[in-house]
């Protein structure tokens, strides 16, 4: 086993734990793995496999595309209920153990809390399920009345050939609310990617324009891609409260199906999660028109970049001064907090796998308290999200991924809802070195000699704790209680470990000082047993007087 | 309120499933398999199952728990999963080395037909399962049953595999845990100890799932029942079958192939289910009873005693698995408790038998229902007609408690929000105290919140 070694001039090269990982896989698994794991050169364009089946029997960590569908995407959006067409697994596994809260104003609906499903029966495999399907939606309608309904199929419905789409189409006539289905069964795609590209585009189709409402209010924005967890979009909706920023409708963290239904009105897209919700961006602009800009709200100085970005894509006075005056308070009240925790924590070694986003956007939070991240890997991300936007013309579809229905969309007809003045003030602030459309990925941002990993398995996770021997290792519930096993602790960076919000400036506060009580505790230093380094005691019965 | 759109119309429902009192079978065949000393449960089908079954399991026991899955494709849900599963084989046994691979099945293989017997005797024949190493499958189709029903079947599959009748008997009693804890599994032990009957235990997670922190990992803890412990089982003098829903299929299976005779009973949970245990137990291990034990019980009993004045008439809603909860209400009606309202989603005919025999006499009044829409939004629905002093069950229960502002004991799978079960046993009559003390701590915990300052109590 390699001892930890000095970092105090950059990253060891981590090629002989790469190497030594890979000796243990038989020759073709050795063969792909080489490929997903990747010792970083930020100067050099290097490619890495990703979003490519898994390995059988790798000890995944990976999900399916209905989590990716109803779990990520739609869960979170308070007034729909989200019916699971399955047995009942899939809809007790996805039922509240998300964090996406919301906040439900008076009368307002909320059906997060509750789990519904076909509860598909052995009669309903062989007979099909869709007159179960229809009764259900009647019942659903009948005893909650709700504004739309979502139907979601799991695997076997696929298999046995019920048509989703058809009994939605078929119960919304006869119903009279918006409902509508999608083909998220577990078995497509690789990972949970392909279940957010289809609720992608079931939700462009049949929400995205159903509400052409007139504009209200200055600075109206969308937020893509921020669900919410742990109340990370309340503390992004207070800072544009403040800023006099309209939030129109948030995908999907503390939402409503109405504002999906008028977001095609906003005047800019800002995309948070890039790998989920890019597909929304493009459609959008292709449509209507509305440029979309990355963002990121994750650690205090991304959070007023951000901000500052935003001011600057609207060009006001007024906004970009209240927006400086707010980035100055926060980050007085960061940096105070900052200066107290980072000589503790400083020098400390983290690394971090986490499902298509975080594991980029949090390095940041790292950065600032001078923590180094010596391994970082995405379990479902494309190659665009490691290697930036540049690669998409690159990026081969292979054949497991062929059958994600891709949309046509085409400009809008309505002459109203087309905006030529947004082309025109992109064009204009791009002339400018303004970034629209853009996302440069993970690796361009991480150290040299830092590991790259996609999908990362059990074993290779097993053998990065024993090369590096890791401070902190950020990842989810099943790596939690492995990793902590090793006397290592381990934030979740799904689930916050039921804590947040982490988004902004208060989020980075937030995260600042979980960091301080993760690394400072003595609780790892009392793991062993006070007897265990002694000499044995050999016992003796007798009584010395 | 959390559960704003429940009211107390109750309606017939057909189709829809509304906040379910169960889950599906695969968790429960990983649970069981988790119970084996040395094995790797193995989920075939999608890789979502497999994740969401290990999460559902984690955060139960705040522990590792270790599977592998076929991670099928549409390829492979149109072509068959077998290419996917010998790959996963090869794979498991040279990364990750363990003794026993125990493949469990989803609505994805089942629908598709996968025929795992077939599969797994094409991998034994193509040589993928190396010497001294076992490959054990079960079906566990989702759209059957619930995830205790998968829990049976896997069990049922390490019986049919591994037991052996030889020439010579062993003066040992088999004993097969239904759906329990670790700390039961260790309280049944300690019991069986007590009572001086050498028995072999399976599944066993004690060990398992509440493993020490000592700074190193092991993928395969210390704990679980080994394999010669299971093939010893063929020529033990007889099978305690605790609760039928789990270990029913098992009980059987291992009479027709080692003519081991089974006692069916009901997992030891209160005071008369444990002295059905207790006295199977010495029956079937030809011994006495001990004063140790005696004592015991009679220490719950003290207990019920002192305490019956806040437990007598109290209304009380349960929602779980039926091995588990059949005993304890059972417990509940000789405490003179009242559980009026009960939902399983687990199916199974003699549930309503149990129940009537049960509550006929003492509750007339209780409300029963089990299998599919037998959910808690219903039980949240009766509830809202007339409202309980005590709901028990899994963490899912807080959302009603809240709402309607009653007392919640956590009790079954999966509690996420609470430590304990893992440690503490609810089974035999220790476990009855624990029960109690969770009964009446809940009681006693609203009467200080909501009594008037003038009768507010020191004393209980």
């Amino acid at each position: 086993m390699v001892k930890k070694k000095d970092y105090t001039n950059g990253l060891p090269d981590p090629a002989p734990l790469k190497e030594e990982i890979l000796a243990k896989y038989p020759r073709k698994v050795a063969k792909k793995r080489d490929k997903s794991m990747v010792i970083n050169d930020p100067e050099a364009d290097q490619e890495i496999l990703a979003n490519v089946r898994t390995i059988p029997g790798i000890i995944t960590q990976r999900g399916c595309t209905y989590a990716g569908c109803k779990g990520v995407v739609l869960g979170p959006t308070r007034d729909i209920i989200n019916l699971v067409h399955g047995p009942i697994g899939c809809s007790f596994y996805a039922w509240l153990t998300r964090r996406n809260q919301t906040s439900v104003p008076e009368g307002g609906d909320n059906f997060i809390t509750y789990s519904f499903s076909t509860d598909m029966q052995d009669e309903n495999i062989v007979f099909g399920g869709e007159a179960k399907l229809k009764e259900a939606i009647r019942e659903a309608y009948e005893m909650f009345k709700p504004k739309a309904i979502g139907v979601f199929s799991t695997c076997p419905v696929g298999l046995i050939g019920d048509d989703v789409h058809a009994v939605s189409r078929e119960m919304k006539a006869e119903l009279g609310i918006n409902i509508f289905g999608f083909s998220c069964e577990g078995y497509r795609g690789v990972s949970q990617s392909a279940g957010h590209h289809i609720a992608n585009n079931q939700v462009f189709k049949n929400v995205v324009g159903n509400n052409d409402r007139p504009r209200e209010g200055k600075f109206q924005v969308n937020l893509l891609g921020e669900y919410n967890i742990g109340g990370d979009a309340f503390e992004i909706e207070r800072l544009f409260e403040e800023a006099g920023i309209t939030l129109l409708s948030t995908f999907s963290g503390n939402s409503t199906i109405e504002s999906m239904e008028y977001s095609h009105t906003a005047d800019l897209n800002m995309v948070m999660c890039h790998r989920s919700i890019n597909y929304i961006a493009e459609m959008m602009e292709e449509k209507y028109g509305i440029p979309w800009i990355k963002v990121s709200f994750v650690g205090a100085e991304p959070a007023a970049k951000s901000l500052k970005k935003i001011a600057e894509y609207f060009g006001d006075a007024e906004l970009t001064a209240k927006v400086d005056e707010i980035c100055a308070r926060e980050m007085a009240k960061v940096n105070a907090v900052k200066e107290t925790v980072k000589p503790n924590v400083e020098g400390k070694l983290a690394m971090m796998f986490v499902g298509g986003s975080r594991a980029h956007h949090y390095q940041d939070l790292f950065k600032e308290l001078g923590i180094r991240v010596v391994s970082a890997g995405y379990e479902f991300a494309h190659r665009d999200d490691y290697e930036g936007r540049k690669v998409i013309p690159t990026i081969k579809i292979d054949a497991d991924t062929r059958n994600i229905e891709e949309i046509e969309v085409t400009k809008t007809e309505n002459a109203e809802l087309w905006r030529e003045d947004l082309i025109a003030k992109k064009a204009a602030l791009e002339e400018g070195g303004y970034k629209f459309s853009d996302y440069e990925g993970m690796m361009p941002e991480m150290s040299k000699n830092s590991l790259v990993i996609d999908d990362v398995n059990h074993w290779e996770t097993e053998k990065l704790i024993e090369f590096y021997k890791p401070d902190v290792f950020c990842a989810g519930i099943k790596e939690k209680y492995v990793v902590q096993k090793y006397g290592v602790p381990l934030k979740q960076l799904h689930s916050y470990d039921y804590g947040g919000p982490y988004t902004c400036f208060d989020g980075a506060i937030n995260f600042y000082k979980e960091m301080q009580r993760m690394l400072d505790t003595k609780i790892w230093k009392l793991v062993d047993a006070p007897w265990k380094n002694e000499p044995e005691i050999v016992g003796s019965m007798t009584i010395e007087a | 309120m959390l559960l704003k759109h429940t009211t107390d119309k109750v309606k017939e429902r057909n189709a829809l499933t509304v906040n379910p009192a169960k889950t599906c079978q695969p968790v429960g065949a990983m649970y069981a398999a988790l119970g084996v000393h040395g094995c790797l449960p193995h989920s075939h089908g999608s890789q979502g199952c497999c994740s969401y079954h290990r999460t559902a399991l984690t955060r139960h026991y705040k522990e590792p728990v270790m599977a592998s899955t076929s991670s099928f494709t549409e390829g492979a849900s149109v072509f068959g999963g077998q290419a996917n599963l010998l790959t996963a084989v090869d794979n498991i046994f040279q990364i990750y080395e363990p003794e026993i691979v125990a493949v469990h099945s989803t609505c994805l293989s089942e629908t598709i037909g996968d025929d795992l017997g077939q599969i797994v005797a094409k991998a034994r024949d193509d040589g993928k399962v190396p010497m001294g190493k076992h490959l054990v499958q079960a079906s566990t189709p989702s759209y059957v049953g619930s995830h205790v029903t998968g829990f049976a079947n896997m069990l049922e599959a390490f019986v049919k595999y591994f037991p052996e009748k030889t020439d010579e008997k062993k003066r040992q009693l088999n004993i097969l845990a239904g759906w329990v804890e670790p700390s039961d599994m260790r309280e049944l032990k300690r019991m069986s100890a007590m009572m001086k009957v050498q028995t072999v235990l399976l599944p066993d997670t004690s060990d398992v799932l509440d493993t020490p922190m000592d700074g190193t990992y092991t993928m395969y803890p210390k704990g679980g029942t080994t394999i010669p412990e299971m093939v010893s089982m063929g020529d033990s003098m007889k099978t305690l079958a605790l609760g039928e829903w789990g270990t029913d299929k098992a009980a059987k299976t291992l009479d027709n192939k080692c003519k081991v005779p089974f006692d069916m009973l009901d997992l030891p949970v209160g005071l008369r289910a444990t002295d059905r245990f207790i006295q199977a137990m010495a029956t079937a291990g030809k011994v006495s009873v001990p004063e140790a034990v005696s004592a015991e019980r009679g220490r719950l009993v003290d207990v019920i005693t002192d305490m019956h004045q806040y437990l007598y008439g109290k209304r009380v809603a349960i929602f779980g698995d039926p091995d588990n909860i059949i005993p304890l209400i059972e417990f509940m009606v000789d405490m003179d408790m009242k559980p009026v309202y009960i939902v399983s989603g687990t199916p199974g005919k003699k549930f309503a038998k149990r129940m009537e025999a049960i509550l006929a006499e003492r509750v007339p009044e209780a409300k029963y229902k089990n299998g599919p829409q037998a959910d808690m939004h219903l039980m949240h629905q009766w509830i809202k007609e007339e409202p309980v002093d005590l709901i028990v069950g899994n963490t899912y229960g807080k959302y009603i408690s809240r709402d309607e502002n009653i007392p919640f004991v956590r009790m079954g799978f999966p509690i996420l929000d609470r430590v304990g079960h893992s440690y503490f046993p609810t089974v035999g009559y220790m476990g009855g105290i624990r029960i109690l003390e969770k009964f009446l701590s809940a009681i006693m915990d609203k009467l200080d919140a909501t009594s008037p300052e003038e009768s507010f109590e020191l004393t209980m």
